[in-house]
């Protein structure tokens, strides 16, 4: 099962690295992490996508609550959240294919962020899904090169339901 | 007022109480060494290896509860400390170690002795910190001391690059620790507690298994109040001994792959396992689906991702063993008073039975020396109250096995790294810190070259450290696995001719050195040893052809044991196993 693990963390040197190295260390696998500082620049926020059984899910959140660094540690599978990844692509369609291409990016609402004489950048937003939608539909039409921001994520307010 | 680094350092060990220090000059640290020359508060132990110093920190920190510290140079001496560190690391033990590092301008240049020790460290410590700047030493100083000696212990280490010792600042000592993202649970849940005294009210068959977070926390007066009030049966881990007295009518010593017959039948016939301050090691479980398969299990301990990491945990219960522990006794007094007694006749009797049925034993020879009789003859000359290290390998087994701890910190063992070379410079360490106190450390001829240059260490601090080698002439664990499991292919693990003569070697560092190759010589040589107030290196020249027993196979369920047995039955036990 993929969970998107939410942390607040100092923001020092060798973070990361504590991190990183507790995931290589355990045989646990990143999927895709992010890092940005917070509206506090001493904290920093990661979003690390892992997968993993119960059991392993269970570690992974204990031993980052562990790692003295970590100030939170929250599994966004508990949460009603947002998540966003950001994706560029680089494409180069044939001529009959451009405008279905430009037409794709409209419908995923898309921009393209570059054009060159063969190729188009894309810049997409979006969850997994869509951008993965997105991906395989212009697979076929000349995707040169994409790169991802890897996952964020944030909890939506609550709301308190109303007591009957 | 205003000091330099190294000042500040020094006055920051003041203020945390460190009277001893173990360690090894080098360039970047002269500034430090350079006051160490006359302060009359801080005595550093010059070792004759980083290992040393390191190991003999640990064994300082374990017979004494303090927080073990060392002092060594950039590059190779950092280097050289390492598996000390990953020692205390996987016993969970509070050490503070400083390395010198090069100066902060040259860090990342492949400087003279650089090594990134901080990067090296970083999956054996539990925390380290490199200092950038003089104005954070002595808050860091105070937060390493912090970290390494609350929630669940480990080593911290501090790498001091050679210009921060040299800069001045004011030196501000914080009169508080206050890290936002550390904060280990102390107090168990209450409710968890209650739901453990009622399993505990429910169980017929329940067993306690200890490990080392008792003695870490303390907890040994608890402990023996939940099992006496209760009439619970009491396993120890290799870690745990000394936490319950080995001579308490409800212990029943070690588990696992060396463990007991007793004690690893009454774990996989209970109903009810509370694990206290233990891990559930592999050595411990065996194979792991195949463990304890009728219990429900109670798991006590500090360390939130040691529980469930490798067993189902019906009820656990995060926080410090003593706090808990105390909490449990009180709800089973006040709220359960059941008729304990009762409850438990029949188990204790099967349990008796077991006993009987397998005692730990091994075959008295008349012609040669058995390694277990010297430890026995140990213990009892010692009446149990020395304090003893070992090496690892089969000597530690046999330590462990033969030897009764009934009080905590008298036992300093590499459990969870199995570091061959650790118990020599260990017992420095603990001699130092209970001067009045018989320090043995029961060695293997092949551990024991390892650091075995601390003779120098032991003999010029008069430290009157007492080795006992069990000299089977064999890396023997090691052999004992290739004579059960490779055909007796004794490949590498001979070390016969090229074991050197320990009675000269003793004396050419200025100890005594005595021999045994007899078994009436035994008790002699022992009772000579222990009356003399110097180092001295015992060389016990003993059966080679001894193995380690009961045996679990490695992945074999640990009711699956091999005794000592003529050969063939051994063999067709195997064939079954696998
Ligand atoms: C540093 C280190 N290297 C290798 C090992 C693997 N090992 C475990 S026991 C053992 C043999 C130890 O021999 P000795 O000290 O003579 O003890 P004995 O088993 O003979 O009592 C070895 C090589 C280890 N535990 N530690
Ligand atoms: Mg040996």
């Amino acid at each position: 099962m993929r969970h998107t693990i939410s942390l607040l963390v100092e923001n020092k040197f060798g973070v990361l690295s504590r991190i990183s190295g507790l995931f290589s260390g355990r045989g646990y696998n990143i999927e895709s992490l992010s890092v940005g500082e917070t509206i506090d620049p001493q904290i920093s926020v990661m979003t690390i996508v892992t997968s993993g059984d119960e059991q392993i899910i269970e570690q992974i959140l204990k031993q980052l609550n562990k790692l003295i660094d970590i100030i939170k540690v929250v599994d966004m599978i508990d949460l009603d959240h947002v998540e966003r990844e950001m994706v560029l692509i680089k494409i180069a369609p044939r001529q009959e294919d451009k405008a279905e291409v430009l037409r794709l990016t409209d419908i995923f609402r898309g921009r393209v962020v570059d054009s060159g004489p063969k190729t188009y950048t894309i810049e997409v937003t979006g969850d997994e899904k869509k951008i993965a939608a997105l991906i395989e539909l212009l697979k076929p039409m000349g995707i040169k090169e994409f790169i991802r921001t890897g996952k964020i994520a944030i909890a939506r307010e609550r709301i308190k339901k109303p007591s009957v | 007022m205003k000091m330099n680094g190294a000042e500040i350092f020094i006055e920051s060990l003041k203020r945390e109480g460190v009277k001893h220090m173990f360690g090894y000059p080098g360039g970047v640290v002269l500034g430090i060494f350079d006051l160490l020359y006359e302060n009359k508060d801080i005595e550093l132990i010059l070792t004759r290896h980083e290992q040393g110093a390191v190991h003999a920190a640990d064994g300082y920190a374990r017979s004494t509860g303090k927080a073990g510290v060392v002092l060594v140079t950039s590059g190779p001496g950092a280097t050289n400390t390492v598996t000390g560190i990953a020692t205390a690391s996987m016993d969970s033990i509070p050490l503070v170690v400083f390395t010198g590092q090069v100066p902060t301008m040259l860090i990342g240049n492949d400087a003279f002795q650089e090594a990134d020790i901080v990067g090296i460290s970083r999956p054996c410590t539990k925390y380290n910190f490199l200092v950038k700047d003089v104005n954070d030493l002595a808050r860091i100083v105070r937060e390493a001391f912090y970290i390494a000696t609350s929630g669940r212990p480990g080593p911290v280490l501090i790498d001091l690059p050679k210009d921060v010792t040299a800069v001045k600042a004011e030196f501000v000592w914080p009169q508080d620790v206050k890290i936002r993202s550390y904060n280990p649970t102390l107090e168990g849940n209450k409710w968890m507690i209650t739901q453990a005294a009622h399993l505990i009210a429910k169980s017929k068959r329940p067993v306690i298994v200890a490990g080392g977070g008792v003695i870490l926390s303390n907890a040994s007066k608890e402990l023996k109040e939940l099992a006496e009030i209760t009439d619970i049966p009491v396993v120890m881990t290799l870690m745990g001994l000394g936490g319950f007295p080995g001579t308490h009518p409800l212990a029943l010593g070690m588990p696992g792959m060396h463990g007991s017959y007793y004690a690893n039948r009454s774990i996989q016939e209970s109903d009810l396992l509370i694990a206290v301050g233990m891990r559930f090691d592999d050595r411990v479980t065996g194979k792991i689906d195949a463990f304890a398969p009728h219990a429900k299990i109670v798991h006590i301990d500090i360390d939130p991702t040691s529980i469930r990491k490798n067993v189902r945990v019906d009820t656990p219960i995060v926080g410090d063993a003593k706090r808990i522990l105390a909490v449990l006794n009180k709800v089973l007094k006040e709220e359960l008073k059941e008729q304990w007694g009762e409850v438990r006749n029949a188990w204790l009797k099967q349990i008796q039975a077991w006993k009987k049925e397998r005692p730990l034993t091994y075959t008295y020879s008349e012609e040669v020396i058995k390694p277990q009789f010297v430890v026995e003859k140990i213990y009892e000359l010692t009446k149990g109250d020395a304090i003893i290290s070992t090496e690892v390998g089969q000597n530690q087994m046999w330590s462990a096995q033969f030897y009764k701890f009934d009080k905590p910190r008298m036992w300093l063992t590499s459990g969870g790294l199995g570091t061959m070379g650790y118990g020599f410079p260990a017992a420095i360490g603990a001699q130092l810190a209970h001067p009045n106190k018989l320090v043995i450390d029961i060695a293997g001829d092949g551990s024991i070259q390892m650091n075995i240059q601390e003779l120098a260490t032991a003999v010029i601090n008069k430290l009157p450290v007492k080795v006992a080698i069990l000299n089977n002439r064999y890396l023997g664990m090691v052999r004992q696995w290739q004579e059960l499991f490779f055909s007796e292919r004794y490949s590498h693990t001979k070390l016969d001719e090229t074991v050197p003569d320990f009675v000269k070697i003793a004396e050419a560092y200025g100890a005594v050195g005595l021999r045994a190759t007899k078994p009436s010589e035994v008790e002699p040589v022992l009772r000579e040893a222990f009356k003399i107030k110097r180092t001295v290196f015992m060389d016990f020249v003993v059966d080679w052809k001894e193995k380690v027993f009961p045996m679990v196979p490695a992945g074999a369920a640990i009711d699956q044991m091999m005794f000592e047995e003529k050969k063939e039955t051994t063999e067709k036990k195997l064939k079954a196993v696998k």
